[in-house]
């Protein structure tokens, strides 16, 4: 009976929602409308998944609404710059930010350059890399953009999380744990007793587990924070830069904590005939890097691919529901693609849990390879 | 596309020094003090269930001895009701045995007694009888020898008994 009653609620709210989002396409969504006005999916999507310079609250072109972030910039010729990317002016593809007489800024798919003088330009086809033709001016984008500002707040949310339950423990010492530390307990435990202690061994576990439940709950956190809606659409562990730089991490730790076993295997590993070596030792060292950078992939493609599944059901009633006349198709898809969805955001559950603890495992895993002493 | 798979500067910058200064902080503020506690907690939960186990086996120890000298108070009891019992018997028999041959010793005296009496008087009796008889016989005689004729004829019979022939 309640299985029956939610899945009617399901059936209602789909078709009710199916017109409201479809005339929202055919009347605002100008930004994904490609040259013949049809909606564009892929532009659709990528916009959702890429990092901004603003948080996309709702509507489009004219009609958006976002939240502005801080834009920094910083040049040889005109040092450092900040302002607010509401600056930035218009609603089109280039959208432009006059700063100074000389210095005007242009936003084009989430990529800054210096505009000069030549404000007319036409940057509609060079979306990432600003080569015009007059002097190129190398520009470092240091914005807090969205993913950026989505990772200071899920940081934020650790240190006060984190930090209130090491002060409940000092103000219960010894006693069993109460509220928060008690949902957050598990977890601590599940990560020293089930992740580092395993594969890294009791005694130096303590030493890499800081940045274990670090990376860890960084990345659970930040992955269901990628799963909420209206909120802009955080895509923190999706964005290539973020994973890069806790893979480049655990490159480093291992690569500095690595002995004498480690590096021996690495360069010369035993019990291997001589003939082999050759085509060993370039695997072991390939695998050094490709390991970090595996883990770099992993997250980043697993978290955006959750994202572009479920926008993609979007785009499916969006796409259904443009054409007037295919108006009982988008009802009938509006259904099924809300079903998948939920289907879909509960699957995303378990991959923000899943991914983070894969990322964690491997890092405690190399660590462990790393610090591993001989024993034969 | 382009986009989503070239890392950009500005995000590497702030990850990073976002990243290494929340480690840092976490470490100090949280991981340090939570894991601390959480082996502390561990430590003292283990002692505790140490102790409770040595309390366990230390009250099963003391019952045991207590068992134990219930037991030996109990033969102790035994044998000492044991060692009584017997002693009273010993000296029941002892007394009785004395008794026995008290009495005995005293009836062996009363019986010479009597027989010193009884031969006493049989000899009192006797000498009483001989003078008695002697002096029957001298009244009889005196009676009988009191005439001459009468002499005669005793002296008659006698000859007359005596075988003379």
């Amino acid at each position: 009976m309640k299985q029956r009653l939610s899945l009617l609620i399901l059936v209602v709210f789909a078709a009710v929602c199916t017109p409201v989002l479809s005339s929202d396409s055919h009347d605002e969504h100008e930004g994904q409308h490609d040259a013949h006005g049809e909606f564009n999916a892929s532009d659709f999507i990528i916009h959702h998944i890429a990092d901004a310079h603003e948080i996309h609250l709702w509507g489009e072109g004219a009609s958006a609404v976002h939240i502005p972030l801080p834009v920094i910039l910083f040049s040889k010729e005109h040092g450092f710059d900040a302002f607010m990317s509401s600056a930035f002016e218009g609603h089109g593809e280039v959208r432009l930010a006059k700063r100074s007489s000389e210095v005007t800024y242009a936003l084009s798919h989430g990529h800054i350059s210096v505009q000069g003088e030549h404000a007319g330009h036409d940057h509609s086809d060079h979306a990432g890399h600003d080569h015009s033709d007059h002097a190129h001016i190398d520009l470092y984008d240091l914005s807090i953009t969205k993913s950026i500002f989505g990772m200071l707040m899920m940081m934020v949310l650790m240190l006060v999380l984190f930090g209130s339950m090491a002060k409940s423990y000092a103000r219960s010492a010894g006693q069993a744990p109460k509220g928060l530390a008690n949902a957050l307990e598990p977890m601590v435990l599940f990560l020293r007793d089930e992740v580092a202690i395993p594969n890294i061994g009791e005694k130096k576990a303590d030493k890499f587990l800081p940045f274990l439940m670090t990376v860890f709950f960084f990345i659970f956190f930040a992955n269901l924070l990628g799963l909420i809606p209206f909120i802009g659409g955080f895509n923190i562990t999706g964005t290539l830069s973020i994973t890069m730089v806790m893979a480049a991490m655990v490159f480093l730790i291992t690569a500095f904590n690595g002995n004498k076993h480690y590096w021996g295997h690495l360069f010369w590993p035993p019990g291997v005939p001589l003939f082999v070596m050759p085509i060993i030792i370039p695997i072991e060292i390939v695998g050094m890097f490709l390991k970090p950078i595996v883990l770099m992939i992993r997250l980043t493609a697993n978290i955006s691919a959750g994202h572009i599944i479920i926008l993609s059901f979007v785009s499916l009633i969006l796409i259904f529901g443009q054409g007037g006349d295919a108006m009982a198709a988008g009802f009938g898809i509006g259904i099924f693609s809300t079903a998948f969805m939920i289907f879909m955001y509960c699957l995303e559950l378990l991959v923000a849990f899943l991914q983070a603890f894969v990322f964690t495992l491997l890092a405690a895993i190399y660590f462990g390879e790393a610090t591993h002493e001989a024993h034969h | 596309m382009e986009a989503l798979l070239t890392p950009a500067f500005g995000t590497v910058v702030w990850s990073t020094i976002a990243f290494l200064v929340v480690l840092f902080l976490l470490r100090k503020m949280a991981w340090g003090p939570i894991l601390q506690a959480l082996k502390e907690r561990e430590e003292s939960i283990a002692n505790a269930l140490n102790e409770a186990d040595k309390a366990r086996s230390e009250m099963a120890e003391l019952h045991a001895s207590n068992d134990k000298l219930l037991q030996e108070a109990r033969a102790e009891r035994d044998s000492m009701l044991r060692d009584a019992r017997e002693i009273a018997d010993k000296m029941v028999a002892d007394a009785k045995s004395k008794a026995k041959e008290e009495a005995s010793r005293e009836a062996d005296t009363a019986r010479q007694a009597i027989a010193v009496e009884r031969k006493a008087a049989v000899a009192e009796l006797k000498a009483e009888v001989a003078k008695l008889s002697v002096s029957i016989a001298e009244q009889l005689i005196r009676t009988e020898l009191a005439s001459p004729d009468k002499q005669e004829a005793l002296v008659a019979k006698l000859i007359d008994e005596s075988p003379l022939n």
